[in-house]
């Protein structure tokens, strides 16, 4: 504990950033593109990027990778009671120079490191009708992105259906989602980590069965 | 991989890149809606085709190989520099040959190849506004498709038929996508629109001078505005391509001296040569 405390504080504790800010920002923004492009598909980090790439805890490397890649000065990031601690904060202030907001309504980026435990989409930035592209994307790291309850997904990006089963998640999260894309254009777009994997769920989408 | 020295690669600076790339996903998640985006300058004019270079520079990556085409051509002025400009910026490979591109930036065309998914298509967009000449204001066409109220357009076509008999629009044939958004396909002739209605390749828009991002994901259906007795058509040809024989390929109308002679060519540069070669391979 000692150690632990030690490290938050020292400079000694900073971890790296993208271990090649501009390519590696291409890359996962790539990833990022495809799967918001596919909603409801898996894709990998490159095997450089999510090795090299510093994660705080409770961070894992695609949540670290894809905030480091988009956020910046522009956009308040808020962060869930988990991620909350002082090596995040610290590691978001260094490598993006974004500010970090209380307030998941003002939002740009949210980030979730608790699932089980995350506020309602309602609690987010929804955009406004004229300017819907106002809105929070929320990125969510959950345990595992195959293996939870199944979601049936159509729409934008996919051609027939898309079978998406993230874990970890509450169980009010369907509904959630179903009523995210019920308010469409206005609404927030979900981005879903584990590990070094992703995959996007765009407003766009919407649930079958 | 070399870029020029003293560059970033792909020119831009890296918060720009992030900001473009934030209005890309927005864009990507909204159909068909115009996402504003801080426009750079960049070093050639307006209408040259800054947006769509902007949205190449910010998605583009060393592992991607770039096709360029100017009304359907590899071959002429605008395609050939933008070409040069991201194998110099950023260094990466160039090609003609649509299947074999992983990123083709547009002015005006769609190619007659079939895409493929993975493949990221970049338009080029002098007025990303449908309702722009229907409605000078901002404030109004925000409005007007905030609450989906396309009336407006609706009355323009019926115009044309109660003057023409037809609907007189050629190119920039406006589009509804995902049945929600109304969009301005870019000057790409009404032949094409069909090509983007549940195309498995992401289309991505950009207008430079007038700071708009929009997209068409993969399976997303595009549909032409048309009535029920005046349905939507295309353009069709009595002649073949002088070049290939091709009759199913969108022809462009070449003046070839002042007697009044003219042949009908491809408009698709690689399209025609890659016929061209099929029917010399045949003969030989």
């Amino acid at each position: 504990m000692t150690m632990k405390m030690a490290m938050d504080t020292g400079a000694d504790a900073l971890l790296p950033g993208l271990g090649d800010p501009v390519i590696d920002s291409q890359r996962v923004f790539r990833a990022v593109l495809d799967a918001m492009a596919r909603p409801g598909t898996l894709h990998e980090l490159p095997q450089a990027v999510a090795g090299s790439v510093g994660a705080p805890a409770p961070f894992e490397a695609a949540t670290a990778a894809v905030v480091l890649a988009l956020a910046d000065q522009e956009t308040p990031v808020w962060l869930d009671p988990s991620a909350d601690c002082a090596a995040v904060r610290q590691h978001l202030r260094f490598h993006c120079g974004c500010p970090l907001t209380g307030n998941a309504a003002a939002a740009v980026f949210a980030v979730v490191a608790d699932p089980g435990a995350m506020p309602p989409l309602s609690a987010f930035d929804q955009g406004s009708d004229e300017f819907p592209d106002r809105s929070t994307t929320v990125i969510v790291q959950v345990p595992a992105l195959t293996g939870g309850a199944p979601l049936e997904l159509a729409g934008p990006g996919i051609r027939d259906r898309v079978r998406f089963a993230p874990g970890g998640l509450p169980a009010g999260f369907r509904r959630w989602v179903a009523d995210n894309h019920a308010g469409f254009p206005r609404g927030v777009d979900l981005i879903l980590t584990s590990g070094a994997r992703l995959a996007a769920l765009p407003r766009s989408t919407r649930l079958e069965g | 991989m070399t870029s020029a020295p003293g560059y970033n690669f792909a020119y831009l600076d890296e918060q720009t890149k992030r900001m473009i790339r934030r209005a890309i996903l927005k864009a990507v998640a909204i159909p068909g809606y115009q996402v504003p985006f801080g426009s750079r300058e960049m070093p050639l004019p307006y209408g040259w085709g800054t947006g769509g270079i902007q949205v190449t520079a910010a998605v583009i990556g060393p592992e991607d190989r770039l096709k360029v085409i100017d009304q359907g051509a590899d071959d002429t002025t605008n395609a050939v520099s933008i070409r040069r400009f991201f194998a110099r910026t950023a260094g990466v490979a160039t090609t003609e040959r649509t299947a074999a591109a992983t990123v083709i930036q547009t002015r005006h065309r769609i190619p007659e190849t079939p895409l493929s998914e993975g493949q990221i298509l970049v338009y080029q967009v002098p007025i990303p506004e449908p309702l722009r000449w229907l409605e000078p204001r901002e404030t109004e066409t925000r409005k007007m498709h905030a609450l989906a109220d396309y009336g407006a357009m609706h009355v323009k076509l019926y115009e044309d038929i109660a003057r023409f008999g037809r609907i007189a629009t050629t190119y920039d044939y406006p589009v509804l996508v995902n049945g929600r958004y109304l969009m301005r396909p870019s000057p790409i002739p009404k032949f094409d629109n069909p090509k983007m209605n549940m195309n498995p390749a992401l289309q991505l828009f950009g207008a430079g001078r007038e700071k708009r991002i929009y997209a068409v994901p993969p399976y997303t259906p595009v549909k032409s505005l048309d009535f029920e007795d005046h349905p939507f058509e295309i353009q069709s040809w009595d002649q073949a391509c002088a070049l290939c024989g091709g009759t199913d390929s969108f022809l462009d109308e070449v003046v070839t001296d002042d007697r009044g002679g003219r042949i009908y060519v491809c408009s698709d540069t690689h399209h025609c040569a890659t016929r061209r070669d099929a029917v010399q391979e045949a003969a030989e």
